[in-house]
């Protein structure tokens, strides 16, 4: 795995770098592999970090890669327990403002709030499609790039 | 109009077919397989009977592994259950086995699966969740309770640790007072599998396969009819593979199992008898009913032909199916209810021995009693109402299904070599071959629904918003109940017993003996499925898996 030395708090507009991650136990990978290939072929850098990652490590990761977006993929209901960590590690690395956090998978429709209440950018429950998982990190980057650029 | 007099049946139908609309889009199976517009004795060439298709009950098996099928007997309908504690699961077996059914599904919970106790950081969030959670015997004994080992069969869905299971089974059954040759009952027990797919794997390929070896030869010795393993497609399937690598690659792994028993040492004819198969009953109806066809003519003839069992019993494929998981949708999910009963349907005309039903609430949570109920009822409406079950493989010598069958038989074949290619199963699967062919295929399939080139009702097609249903919750204080309870385990179980029974296991798998035995001593020690799996990481090492995308 690549280190960049100096995180660039996201400054200059260039290519969308993503860590996706699959924390916990849960070994389904089949949505997030997908979901890395198609961000993959729409021009973006996309890092998985694999299986069986703590929310320490998936954090430090994106930290590292200086990454805008963190994936969580989750299929067997761990969200509800592992979500608060990821969030708890993001502030304790000074990260939660730099990084948007999506999440994936099976996520029942009641779950969404406490989800997006801790802070989650997006849920892309089963059946979602690619091209909108694409178009949400591109349209989410551009603001965020514009509205720093205006802010400076 | 001109005479067709001169005109063939054949040429006619031609000429009528290029002048006639056709709908938009590719004609092919899901798993991407072009498909014609109509198939007649032509597609089949020299069509020998005996040898493609014999009689069901007799080689090549393909019509079926039994003379009368579901006239004699229909196949078992055999739900998947588990989940919080032993006693939340041993509840619901009751409950089951006074409704009448004999044959029992253990779903473990993932921290199981994966070999770590309740009380591991990593299980966090999972205890109990997605199946019953079990620590030591003392879970074990709970989870069997008041339930007569001798008198039921006992499926148990568990791989990496499944000896260590197994040797809680066996250990409840000494306490019962039942001979171990009484206990009837399947293990999934399928590793190879995990490295291709499910990811429940901790050793390196080649100890994992040994562990299933020390299985199958204890079994074949000790508990005679219990099925060591359950040779399973299914989880490669929902990875996303197509029909055709589900085939191949499950076969593959039998093919090694079985290898491997025979360099062991074993008599094929010994242990191929108790050798079972889980495949996928997907959506492409009449792909699937080729597949499980196809999948008993390869394995009978190879058993024979390559691995020289003489006994029918060992050439016959007996096999569980389950529909698709991952045909499911979020949207509109009572629509899952029609999906399922497609794919049931197609399991059973491809001659199934036992058959899961999906419920419509699994793409939200573990199905709540009503869906589950629904989901078994879809099996009974197949079994009472539609007459499929009173005429055996009612499809056979259909020239499509027929055609289907061969070219996904081909298919496999072709898989094989290519195995072979890489160097055999262990070698390809540390190339990450098996991984990366099922990625491919899965991400095609993606794409193909993201472009609206294949239609899924509710997601790209014929969208609208439907009513939430029901949603099954687990009771949020199981995991401190069983974190507590293996505390007050650990606390009063007598600790050197545990350690010297741990270091005995070490000592046994490092010198590549049968670790069956000294597991059933760690078990009745009160060791856990963790601390087991521990030792055993000692001795065998840790295995990461291959890199897939």
């Amino acid at each position: 795995m690549t280190q960049s030395s100096q995180p660039s708090k996201h400054s200059k507009p260039g290519r969308i770098r993503v860590v996706l991650a699959k924390v916990g136990l849960d070994g389904h990978d089949r949505g997030i592999k997908v979901v890395a290939r198609s961000l993959r072929d729409a021009g973006m850098e996309v890092i998985y970090t694999g299986l069986w990652q703590s929310p320490e490590a998936v954090v430090r990761s994106a930290v590292q890669e200086d990454a805008g977006f963190l994936g969580l993929s989750f299929l067997s209901g761990s969200h509800t327990a592992l979500m608060p960590k990821v969030f708890d590690a993001l502030r304790a690395a000074g990260a939660a403002g730099d990084i948007d956090v999506i999440v994936g998978g099976i996520v029942p429709q009641d779950d969404y709030t406490m989800l997006e209440k801790l802070g989650v950018a997006r849920v892309f429950g089963p059946g979602s499609g690619l091209a909108d998982i694409v178009s949400f990190i591109q349209q989410r980057w551009a603001r965020r790039t514009g509205e720093s650029t205006v802010a400076r | 109009m001109t005479s067709h007099a001169d005109q063939s049946p054949q040429a006619k139908y031609e000429a009528d077919v290029a002048q006639s609309r056709q709908r938009a889009g590719a004609f092919t199976t899901l798993s991407g397989q072009p498909v014609e517009p109509l198939y007649t004795p032509a597609d089949l060439g020299e069509f020998d009977y005996g040898e493609k298709l014999g009689y069901p009950g007799q080689f090549p098996f393909t019509r079926g592994i039994h003379s009368t099928m579901y006239r004699g007997r229909l196949w078992t309908m055999r739900q998947f259950a588990g989940f919080g504690t032993a006693e939340d699961t041993n509840e619901r077996f009751k409950f089951l086995v006074a409704k009448g059914q004999t044959g029992l599904s253990v779903a473990f919970d993932l921290p199981t699966l994966m070999g770590v106790d309740s009380d591991h950081p990593t299980a966090l969030g999972e205890v109990g969740r997605c199946g019953v959670a079990i620590d030591s015997l003392a879970d074990m004994e709970r989870l069997f309770d008041g339930i007569d080992l001798a008198a039921a069969s006992v499926s148990m869905t568990i791989n990496l640790p499944a000896n260590i299971l197994f040797a809680f089974y066996l250990a409840v059954a000494r306490r019962q007072g039942v001979p171990w040759d009484k206990l009837r009952g399947t293990l999934q027990n399928d590793i190879l599998k995990e490295y291709h797919a499910q990811n429940e794997y901790v050793y390196p390929p080649e100890p994992s396969v040994k562990l299933i070896v020390d299985s199958m030869a204890f079994c074949a010795r000790h508990v005679p009819q219990f099925n060591p393993i359950s040779i399973s497609g299914y989880h490669i399937r929902e990875a996303g593979s197509s029909a055709g690598q589900e085939l191949a690659f499950t076969l593959a792994d039998g093919f090694h199992y079985v290898e491997q028993g025979i360099k062991a040492g074993l008599d094929v004819d010994d242990f191929a008898p108790r050798l079972s198969y889980f495949f996928n009953a997907h959506s492409d109806f009449f792909e699937e009913i080729a597949k499980f066809r196809a999948a008993r003519r390869i394995w009978a003839r190879e058993l024979r032909d390559r691995y020289g069992a003489r006994q029918d019993r060992s050439l016959l494929m007996r096999c569980h199916a389950q529909t698709a998981g991952c045909s499911l949708t979020e949207q509109q999910p009572m629509v899952n209810v029609v999906r399922t009963a497609f794919e049931a349907l197609s399991a059973v005309l491809g001659g199934t021995q036992s058959l899961h039903t999906n419920s419509m609430d699994e793409t939200i949570s573990l199905p709540t009693e009503d869906a589950v109920t629904l989901a078994l009822r879809t099996q009974q409406v197949i079994a009472c109402e539609t007459g499929v079950a009173n005429t055996i493989d009612p499809l056979g010598g259909s020239y499509f299904v027929e055609s289907l069958t061969d070219r996904i038989e081909a298919e496999a074949y072709d898989i094989f070599r290519r195995i072979d290619e890489a160097g055999g199963m262990i070698a390809a699967i540390e190339q990450g071959f098996f991984r990366r062919s099922i990625a491919e295929t899965a991400y095609r399939l993606a794409r193909q629904i993201d472009a609206g080139e294949r239609q899924v009702i509710g997601v790209n097609a014929f969208v609208e918003d439907a009513p939430p249903i029901p949603v099954h919750r687990i009771d949020p204080t199981t995991e401190e109940r069983q974190v507590a309870r293996l505390a007050e385990l650990k606390r009063t179980r007598d600790g050197a017993a545990v350690g010297a029974s741990l270091a005995k296991l070490k000592s046994v798998a490092a010198a590549d003996g049968n670790t069956i035995e000294p597991m059933i001593e760690a078990a009745e020690a009160y060791a856990t499925v963790g601390e087991m799996v521990d030792a055993l990481k000692q001795v065998y090492g840790e295995y990461r898996g291959a890199r897939d995308w």
